[in-house]
């Protein structure tokens, strides 16, 4: 991974490398060394300090909370159990994962054969199709609000509910499609040519030969979803926000602040408790998260 | 019998190829074409959701662009964050993918620790820079202070409101890192090699060597950068309504904006109109001028070379 930028001077020493020459090259490489991870550690601290500001504050006293201290003098865990106990925030994660969940599982299943056709068939309107689908990839959600709501909440009369977003999941997301025909691209025909002498029909070859090597790319698809959905804060403001029943974390999480006005401490605890999952999330599928970021912007 | 067999074969692929699509083209007609076309018709009717909508001819628009006061200086601060924020992000993300190449002892963790911020959900992150930039208590201004430094008053100016999303965008910068980190990973290394036998310094070989190789990401850096300034909302809106301590339930409405007008955005144009004043027609003017920035960028990632698309086959 680290290997292009591999400089001379950083070979291993040998007998031959004891001439002055090497010497001074030696200790160039050192400096460059202590540099750049002097470098990488202010911008490491950078990254990291408002995580840890933020966790000390979430367990400091409310009256300390108020005070310019950076470290708590007290430990008060009892703030998580605070958090968990408001009215509500047991249903916000009940309403998020449903949200994240099931969205996640409709948009990867309704996109799979859309991304498939787009990368492997070969039809008239095919270029126009996967232009549209970057289209609808890069419309901002308010671009087309005002006719969706008026069709959810006054024709359907799911305002109140996240139906209004999980639905239209199940109808092929353009995200999804976008990344996994990039990810299908890279499928040699090869094995789609020998699945078909084999006998398979379309369907099956996708089912048998083509879904079981594009793995990667379909964890990295669910997990962008899953994270899309987990941070979308629009969506439920919109069809939510007129019922707390229906409230997801993201948009329960800044009434959680109007709640309790002043309580810096519950409110970063409430906040660590949004982030953390999304963290352990990733650091459990950190390949295929970054992979799919790279293949967002590289790949094609 | 030949051209029959051909021709069943054909509809057979045609059919095949439209069983596959259906799925999206359902999602098309329902969730993109019908929705676009209702918001082109409602930019031109008077409609509050209750009354029947009653034509407005060009009444929206010229309420819009002349009469509505969030509107111009939604787009100067647009324009602002499209200038400084977007530069700002591509000039460090593309200096923390540099670095990141160059560390060669515990890259994982470093890479990790760079990365980590740009998973922090959005109103959770905007929620702790508020914190974190709270004028009176915050950390950041307690450490300002203590270094004799001056402490500005970040979400609740309007002259350090803008630079404060800008920080929260710095932040969250690992998209970038990992795009151009796999960018300059792909620099064919013995370009390096040739410029260095040349006598070539860093600086050159930064200017000569890096650059015209990984232009392309750049662009792609910056133009979906802008297409997302374009689109910003969460973090602005959140930041306004935090930092103004006008939250849902204390029984005020929030006008978006807040420090005066600072962090308005087009899409809080849409949010406003629409479900705070009911006047969609008005909604949709907005909704239009976004949509017609938006695919104009779109356009010019599309168009560039080797673009999104790809080879196809």
């Amino acid at each position: 991974m680290t290997s292009v930028l591999d400089r001379p001077g950083a070979a291993p020493e040998s007998a031959r490398d004891r001439t002055p020459a090497a010497r001074t090259a030696r200790r160039r490489a050192l400096l460059h060394w202590i540099g750049v991870h002097s470098l990488g550690v202010a911008a490491a601290l950078f990254f990291v300090l408002p995580f840890v500001f933020l966790f000390l504050t979430s367990v400091m006293s409310d009256q300390q909370a108020l005070t310019r201290d950076l470290t708590p003098d007290t430990w008060e865990w009892g703030n998580y159990t605070k958090v968990f106990d408001t009215p509500g925030f047991l249903t916000w994660w009940k309403n998020t994962l449903l949200y994240a969940g099931l969205g996640t599982v409709l948009s990867v299943l309704s996109s799979i054969p859309v991304a498939y056709a787009l990368a492997k068939f070969r039809f008239r309107g095919r270029q126009l199709s996967l232009m549209l689908v970057i289209s609808m990839m890069m419309l901002p959600p308010q671009v087309i609000i005002i006719p969706m709501y008026l069709f959810w909440a006054k024709q359907l009369d799911l305002s109140g509910t996240l139906w209004p977003l999980i639905i239209p999941m199940a109808f092929g997301d353009a995200f999804s499609i976008f990344l996994l025909r990039q990810f299908l691209l890279t499928i040699p025909n090869e094995y789609l040519d020998a699945a078909k002498v084999d006998g398979c029909g379309e369907f099956r070859t996708l089912i048998r030969v083509v879904l079981p090597m594009a793995r990667p790319g379909i964890a990295a698809v669910a997990l962008f979803q899953f994270f899309y959905a987990w941070n979308d804060y629009f969506g439920p403001q919109i069809y939510a926000s007129e019922n707390p029943a229906a409230w997801t974390l993201s948009y329960g999480l800044e009434s959680f602040k109007g709640a309790h006005h002043t309580d810096w401490n519950l409110t970063m605890a409430a906040t660590v408790l949004v982030m953390a999952p999304v963290i352990l999330v990733f650091f459990f599928a950190q390949k295929a998260f970054v992979e799919g970021v790279t293949l967002t912007g590289v790949k094609g | 019998m030949s051209t029959h067999t051909l021709r069943s074969k054909r509809r057979r692929s045609a059919l095949r190829t439209a069983a596959f699509m259906s799925p999206w083209l359902i999602g098309f007609t329902v969730f993109f074409a019908y929705p676009l076309i209702s918001t082109v018709y409602f930019s031109f009717m008077k409609y509050d959701g209750f009354n029947t909508p009653v034509w407005n001819g060009l009444g929206n628009w010229s309420y819009v662009f002349g009469d509505y006061p969030m509107f111009w200086p939604s787009l100067r601060n647009t324009l602002w964050l499209v200038v400084i924020m977007v530069a700002c992000r591509v000039v460090f993300g593309l200096g923390i993918g540099m670095l990141i190449t160059r560390i060669r002892t515990g890259t994982g963790i470093f890479r990790t620790l760079f990365y980590l911020p740009y998973l922090a959900p959005p109103v959770a992150a905007t929620l702790a820079f508020v914190f974190l930039l709270n004028p009176g208590t915050g950390p950041v201004n307690t450490i300002l202070g203590d270094l004799g430094l001056p402490t500005p008053g970040w979400f609740n100016d309007p002259a350090w409101s803008k630079p404060a999303l800008t920080l929260l965008a710095v932040w969250g910068i690992g998209d970038l890192m990992v795009i151009f980190m796999a960018a300059l990973l792909d620099v064919p290394k013995e370009q390096y090699e040739a410029a260095e036998l040349d006598g070539a310094s860093a600086w050159q070989r930064f200017r000569f060597v890096t650059l015209p190789n990984i232009s392309p990401i750049v662009m792609f850096a910056v133009v979906t950068g802008v297409i997302s300034a374009m689109q910003y909302y969460a973090q602005p809106l959140v930041a306004g309504k935090v930092a103004s301590g006008i939250i849902g339930g204390s029984g005020q409405q929030f006008e978006p904006g807040y420090p005066d007008k600072s962090t308005l955005t087009l899409p809080q144009l849409v949010y406003n109109l629409g479900f705070q004043r009911f006047d969609y027609g008005a909604a949709c003017v907005v909704a239009l001028v976004l949509f017609v920035l938006a695919m104009a960028f779109t356009a010019l990632l599309m168009r560039r070379r080797g673009g999104l698309i790809g080879a196809g086959d």
